[in-house]
């Protein structure tokens, strides 16, 4: 699985930082997504999708 | 083709645990249907869980609400419209709206506000002992569901709390669905007045709170303007006081009557969380607030929506829309809520939604940790739901213990 996520997007929400922060922090800057791991797997692959299922803006994405 | 309205918006809700009952019947036969608003004028509705997400996250659905066609909720707002009012957040669109929003989305990450959650235990803490000293029965409104959000949104923006008497009194005038449009905006007005003064105070030497950063760093981007940052501050003090204020209200009630539930999240405070989601998509306390102005033609759930035609997209109903939740009716903890519309959905979903689910969690852990014994002081039936408030919630809930 790699994670793909368009920056201009985001909206910052930080859902997937909940879902997941192994995988996802925000900018503290202006809360926009950073991706910490692009392709995980097992588990976090798991998250990876409930992470794009309840991402607001449709910012992420997955090629699985 | 005639046109029929079969419903007038917006509908009030007459069970505190369910939506309007016609919600129901319009999902599930015409899903996005025609709908009379109080001016007279007509709208569409939206009320089915994907197709509101994308009413609210497509570009060709404007947030303005200062547009002469934008759907209007209270009778005599639209005359009362001001085409010079500040814009805030909430009614702007891309492309301000984009880095309007990112200049204050450093202040609510996440990580950010994990580092307040031990002074908000600590707030919770304080106001649950006030609440035990005091006499029997104690309105937990005031104890607790008030103070809490209130104490921390003033900390974290740089407001005396001293003020808070003064903000609440204008915020309930802000959000009743009664108060005639005049006196809204003048209670608008005094709130933002109020910021623009203590903004004003904190610019020769911007202290270290929200406020005083936001001063900084806008100043850095050549893009301050103190009206504009009280606007923002006006946003953040009225969304940050009643929203979570009403959800400590209604989930404490929903608690209460489902001792099942109660037992999971003190059996094992690691499901709190989940708890927290499912009490957003069970009560939905804002509804038809989201609506929305299509600018350009666009197909939702096979309807054709046209540039210049007011939607609401109805989040209740969404929210218990049984093609998105199994049993939507049900209250369960478990199920896994997290898809919810309930903070909405789109470039516009609320702000300081971490900061509402951490405060939440923190009081519900705490409160029923705390005071095991404890009970409504009155029937369901006799609370005082706010009906007629845009923001679902509680008066006063009596308790004892």
């Amino acid at each position: 699985m790699k994670i793909i996520v368009d920056t201009g997007k985001c909206v910052g929400a930080g859902q997937c930082v909940l879902t997941e922060p192994a995988l996802f922090d925000q900018s503290k800057d202006d809360g926009t997504i950073i991706v910490l791991n692009e392709t995980p797997d097992g588990e976090l692959a798991e998250k990876a999708r409930e992470a794009a299922h309840v991402c607001p803006s449709q910012a992420l994405s997955l090629e699985e | 083709m005639t046109i029929v309205e079969n419903h007038e918006f917006p509908m009030a809700r007459t069970c505190p645990f369910a939506p309007p009952p016609a919600y129901e019947e319009i999902r599930e036969e015409e899903p996005v249907s025609r709908v009379r608003l109080p001016d007279g004028e007509w709208a569409w509705v939206v009320s089915r869980h994907e197709d509101v997400r994308t009413v609210l996250n497509d570009r060709r659905f404007s947030a303005d609400r200062q547009h002469p066609d934008f759907p209007q909720l209270v009778k005599g707002e639209a005359a009362s419209r001001r085409p010079d009012e500040e814009r805030t957040l909430i009614t702007m669109d891309a492309p301000e709206h984009g880095p309007a929003r990112k200049a204050v989305l450093g202040e609510f990450t996440v990580r950010r506000l994990e580092a307040l959650r031990p002074r908000i235990q600590e707030i919770v803490d304080g106001q649950i002992d006030a609440l035990l000293a005091g006499p029997q029965p104690g309105d937990l409104v005031d104890s607790l569901s008030l103070p809490v959000p209130s104490l921390v949104i003033c900390e974290m923006l740089g407001v005396p709390y001293a003020d808070h008497e003064f903000f609440q009194e204008h915020t309930v005038k802000v959000i009743k669905q009664s108060t005639p449009p005049e006196e809204r905006w003048a209670a608008t007005k005094a709130i933002q007045g109020y910021m623009a003064d203590l903004i004003a105070e904190k610019e020769d030497n911007p202290p270290e709170d929200l406020l005083g950063r936001q001063i900084v760093k806008l100043r850095e981007n050549g893009t301050y303007r103190r009206t504009a940052l009280a606007g923002m501050g006006f946003l953040l003090l009225v969304a940050g006081h009643e929203t979570t204020a009403n959800m400590i209200s209604l989930s404490t009630v929903a608690f209460l009557r489902n001792p099942e539930q109660l037992a999971m999240i003190k059996a094992d405070p690691g499901k709190t969380l989940n708890a927290v989601e499912e009490m957003l998509r069970y009560f939905t306390i804002i509804d038809a607030a989201t609506a929305r102005l299509c600018v350009e033609d666009i197909e939702v759930g096979g309807q054709l929506i046209r540039a210049g035609e007011g939607v609401l997209a109805l989040g209740y109903s969404a929210n218990r829309d049984p093609r998105a939740f199994e049993n939507p009716d049900e209250l369960d903890i478990e199920r896994g809520a997290r898809h919810h519309v309930a903070f909405g959905f789109g470039p516009h979903q609320c702000l300081g939604q971490n900061l509402a689910r951490m405060e939440l969690q923190i009081v519900f852990n705490t409160l029923f940790r705390r005071v095991p014994s404890l009970e409504l002081a009155v029937d369901v039936d006799e609370l005082p739901f706010k009906d007629d408030a845009n923001i679902y919630g509680l008066y006063q809930l009596p308790v004892t213990w």
